[in-house]
């Protein structure tokens, strides 16, 4: 059995002078020790002097040190527990360290994403943007009312469309389906349509729209048609998770108690999980409510308020947020405000949707107690 | 198992349905039949309308469609491609940190940010990916190119704008990761407690625990994951038509500003000013990005209906 | 109320599956019958059979007669559904309706089925079934509390006043204590001996002290191995089916000999 202080006194050099004796001292008397828990604490803060003190000689960068950091952190943790511990133990070890860097990198750029969004949004993040549109504005000022009725009009269109649609085909699935050829058919189809890109979607309802109405047709409802095709599968997934978690035994009851099926359904099975289909279609509206790229092909953009989505291009807020970036007038600045403002606004709505979806599972949660 | 020699035919009496069942029952199996109609739409309309780029012989496109489009299917999968390969390992760390190694309190809220940022817009990350990300690379991509300039994938010139398909990259991975973390980390929770007690009661350690007992349980979640991450990097349009000044080249240097274009990037740009023939162009290279992607979602559900026997979960 | 059940070689099936074979049995009125028998053998099959809830599974038929009454229930014509109310079933697990309050689970039946009936009706309806359920007196003051909130045992007794609320001819239970503890056994055992008085009982269970604590009559189901269909051995009141059944397989099982 390694004793530990041979190859301790060997990390001694090479890492810092205090780290290394407290461990010796305290593993020793076991056969196979235990790091003491604040030793990795002292590995992280020694690493990051270390790493820090040289790189101030050669020249100093964030980056540069938090990666060599954690490089000999990762390192030394290893060596040490490898010693002290054993193999095994500092495999674990080694793999927790590379488990949280992983995360703690990953979290990098989705919180610069949130940061970003909201610093740089910020700026026109005021009255006039909400009750404003860009009709007859040159420069700066304007808003995003037209482009965010735009939105909201759209997006409904497209829940009225698929939420009957969605839900329905959950209920036959699920409640009617057997496991039959036709079920099975829509199952895969189903999946099939969760994987058609966005912009193959506003396609198709330009395709369709175009040979009804002839080419070059931009309406609101084609948009609405595109955000359908991608919200039903969404739709069908979520109310079909929600319906087969409801026991069978409920139904049962239901049935023992003389009550035909469709109205076991309707007021047993659909109430038992109300809350969490209702949390499906949320989710499934803030997926779609920030498609640009469909609308971009189906519905174009408008500088004022257009309400009627039978008639006409109308604003949303993606496509809005994509003209204002990627063709701004000039001088440039309004323009590029007005794009981060209404990708904060579009955010936040996602957000809000996402945080209503989870309160309503909480609150319509089944009552045990 | 073996039946009785009864005849297998069944009772001639249909149980009688009430009218409600009938009507309820029939307008749920209309809806289904219904997403039936609207997928074979969806296939009808896009063929219908690229039948005209396919059989014109030359007047928009002297060198044919095939040219046309192959360079763009390049740019797409080159695009997805890096992406899926820096999305998937760190997706499965966060994954894993959220369901194995974060305090409980702490995983809730990180699962909630997860799930907040899978339903971020796409445009959200495409003006991240122009305003921040792409400046901030610049410095970077040249010492790449400095010191790794070797390799054909950083031949650069570096660009210095950093609108570079390695830039295009990380943005979809970064746009994909929450993704794939949320599926990995779903199925990851779902591993049997009682497999992993039993890990842990042999003196395993947690990593040991979680080879042992997670991961292999989870396999099949982390490749549909990363099938879906892949899909929806294949797909995004609006982080790839605000990024990448693309060109339309067939290269691997992945540093220049020479960039192929992916076939939905060249849709968002190309489409609202198009008209004639170059929106039935347009429309047949999305039919090929709906096959692209179709391809993908069934090899996806093939790997995991094949590892379904083995992964221990019924 | 208190009808008889008449069953003449029944076979039931799964699929091309035969699970039970061939059962003939005569059921009285205002009695209780239990069946008894090793797992798998289709005693419960059987008891679903009787309100037709086994061809809620696909595939499941059931061939032979099974009268109630002298009326055939799987006539051409009738509805399932129509005889669900007329035979009421209550499971192994309890399971009340956990959107609704105690008040409603009570009236579930008949408001599921668009009975329309005044406030006072349905308030009648609740005290009875709940006075006949004997949970009563311990849940009168939160009958707007959810019904899931309630212990195991008052639960199975909930789910008994739901199924008498509907003012059925027989009751059928399958294995109703079997998710509970010895005292909620105790109270559902007194109960089904109050019940017999108003309703023909028919209870599968796995427990032979409370087959010979509660019933008046015992069916033993046997089968010979796996794959192969059940069967009713024997039926006979129940002091001579545990003293001195007529078959050895019955005697083994009552005894404790069995496999």
């Amino acid at each position: 059995m390694p004793t530990g202080t041979e190859p301790d006194k060997t990390e001694d050099q090479t890492v810092t002078g205090t780290l290394a004796r407290p461990v010796t001292a305290e593993t020793l008397p076991k056969v196979r020790g235990s790091l003491p828990r604040w030793a990795i604490g002292a590995f992280l803060v020694g690493s990051l002097v270390l790493v820090g003190a040289a790189l101030a000689v050669v020249g100093f960068s964030v980056g540069l040190w938090v990666v060599l950091s954690a490089i000999l952190f990762a390192v030394v943790t290893y060596a040490t527990s490898r010693v002290v511990e054993g193999g095994r133990k500092a495999t674990d070890r080694l793999v927790t360290v590379v488990v949280t860097g992983a995360f703690l990198l990953a979290m990098i750029p989705l919180i610069s994403v949130l940061f970003t969004v909201i610093s740089q949004g910020w700026a026109r993040f005021d009255l006039q943007f909400f009750n404003s549109s860009m009709r007859g504005v040159v420069g700066e000022g304007g808003g995003a009312l037209h482009a965010i009725q735009g939105t909201l009009i759209i997006t409904a269109l497209a829940a009225v469309m698929s939420i009957p649609v969605g839900v329905l085909t959950a209920v036959y699935l699920v409640e009617y389906g057997n496991n039959s050829r036709l079920a099975r058919a829509i199952t895969f189809f189903v999946d099939v349509m969760t994987g058609i890109p966005s912009i193959v979607a506003g396609l198709f309802a330009y395709a369709l729209f175009s040979l009804l109405l002839g080419p070059g047709v931009r309406l609101g409802v084609v948009g609405a048609v595109a955000l359908t095709v991608l919200m039903i599968p969404i739709v069908v997934r979520a109310t079909e998770e929600m319906l087969k978690i409801v026991p069978n035994e409920l139904r049962e009851a239901s049935y023992a108690l003389g009550v035909p099926k469709w109205r076991t359904i309707l007021k047993i099975v659909v109430p038992t999980t109300a809350g969490g289909i209702a949390t499906g279609i949320m989710l499934a509206i803030a997926r779609v409510i920030g498609e640009t790229a469909p609308l971009l092909v189906t519905v174009g953009t408008a500088l004022g308020v257009n309400l009627n989505p039978f008639d006409g291009r109308m604003a949303t807020l993606p496509v809005f947020a994509y003209y204002s970036y990627a063709v701004p007038g000039v001088p440039r600045e309004p323009f590029i405000d007005r794009a981060w403002s209404a990708a904060l606004v579009l955010m936040l709505i996602v957000m809000v949707l996402n945080i209503v979806a989870r309160l309503i599972s909480r609150v319509f949660a089944p009552k045990t107690r | 198992m073996t039946t009785t020699e009864v005849k297998p035919e069944p009772k001639a009496a249909k149980p009688v349905e009430q009218l409600g069942d009938r009507i309820f029952a029939g307008s749920a199996k209309g809806a289904g039949i219904l997403i039936l109609v609207v997928l074979a739409g969806v296939a009808a309309f896009l063929l219908a309308e690229s039948l005209p780029a396919i059989t014109d012989s030359g007047s928009e496109l002297p060198e044919g469609l095939t040219a046309y489009i192959a360079p763009l299917v390049f740019g797409t999968v080159v695009s997805a491609v890096i992406a899926l390969v820096i999305a998937t390992p760190l997706a499965v760390a966060v994954a894993l940190f959220i369901s194995h190694y974060a305090p409980r309190r702490l995983a809730q809220t990180l699962s909630y940010i997860v799930d907040l940022l899978a339903a971020v817009p796409s445009i959200v990350y495409g003006l991240w990916g122009i305003g921040v990300l792409a400046p901030a690379t610049v410095g970077f991509l040249e010492w790449l190119n400095t010191y790794l300039g070797w390799i054909p994938l950083f031949a650069g010139p570096p660009s210095v704008t950093g609108r570079t398909m390695l830039v295009v990259g990380v943005v979809l991975a970064v746009m994909i990761m929450p993704i794939i973390t949320a599926v990995a980390r779903e199925v990851f929770l779902q591993a049997p407690k009682l497999h992993e007690e039993a890990a842990l009661a042999l003196g395993a350690t947690r990593w040991e625990m979680i080879r042992l007992a997670v991961l292999p349980f989870g396999r099949s979640g982390i490749i549909s994951g990363a099938m879906l991450g892949l899909g929806r990097a294949l797909g995004e349009t609006m982080a790839v038509a605000i990024v990448l000044s693309g060109t339309g080249v067939v290269t691997f240097n992945l540093i220049s500003s020479e960039n192929p274009l992916t076939i939905a990037g060249n849709i968002a740009l190309q489409f609202p000013e198009a008209s004639g023939l170059t929106v039935n162009i347009l429309i047949a290279s999305g039919l090929v990005l709906f096959v692209i992607t179709l391809l993908v979602n069934m090899l996806a559900r093939y790997i995991v209906e094949r590892r379904r026997d083995f992964s221990g979960a019924n | 109320m208190g009808k008889s059940i008449d069953a003449k070689e029944l076979n039931i099936y799964y699929s091309s599956f035969l699970a039970v074979e061939g059962v003939t049995m005569k059921i009285q009125p205002k009695t209780v019958t239990a069946l008894i028998g090793p797992s798998g053998c289709g005693k419960s099959t059987f008891l679903r059979s009787i309100n037709r809830m086994h061809e809620n599974i696909p595939g499941a038929r059931v061939e032979g007669r099974l009268e109630l009454d002298g009326q055939d229930l799987y006539g051409p014509g009738v509805d399932p559904v129509g005889v669900r109310r007329q035979i009421g079933m209550v499971f192994q697990r309890p399971n009340p309706f956990p959107t609704m309050s105690i008040y409603d689970n009570v009236i579930a039946g008949m408001r599921l089925n668009n009975r329309k009936a005044g406030k006072t009706s349905f308030d009648d309806t609740v005290e009875r079934s709940l006075r006949g359920a004997n949970l009563w007196e311990e849940v009168k003051d939160r009958l707007e509390k959810p019904g899931s909130g309630l212990s195991g045992g008052q639960q199975q007794r909930l789910c008994i006043a739901r199924a008498i609320a509907v003012q059925p001819d027989v009751l059928l239970m399958d294995e109703p204590c079997s998710a509970l503890d010895p005292i909620s056994t105790l109270a559902i055992e007194d109960l089904i001996n109050e019940l017999k008085n108003e309703y023909t009982i028919v209870i599968v269970t796995h427990n032979m002290q409370q087959a010979a604590r509660v019933s008046d009559f015992t069916g033993f189901f046997n089968i010979e191995g796996t794959g192969k269909p059940g069967k009713l051995v024997e039926m006979d009141e129940t002091k001579t089916i545990f003293s001195q059944p007529r078959q050895k397989a019955t005697e083994d099982y009552v005894s404790g000999r069995f496999g």
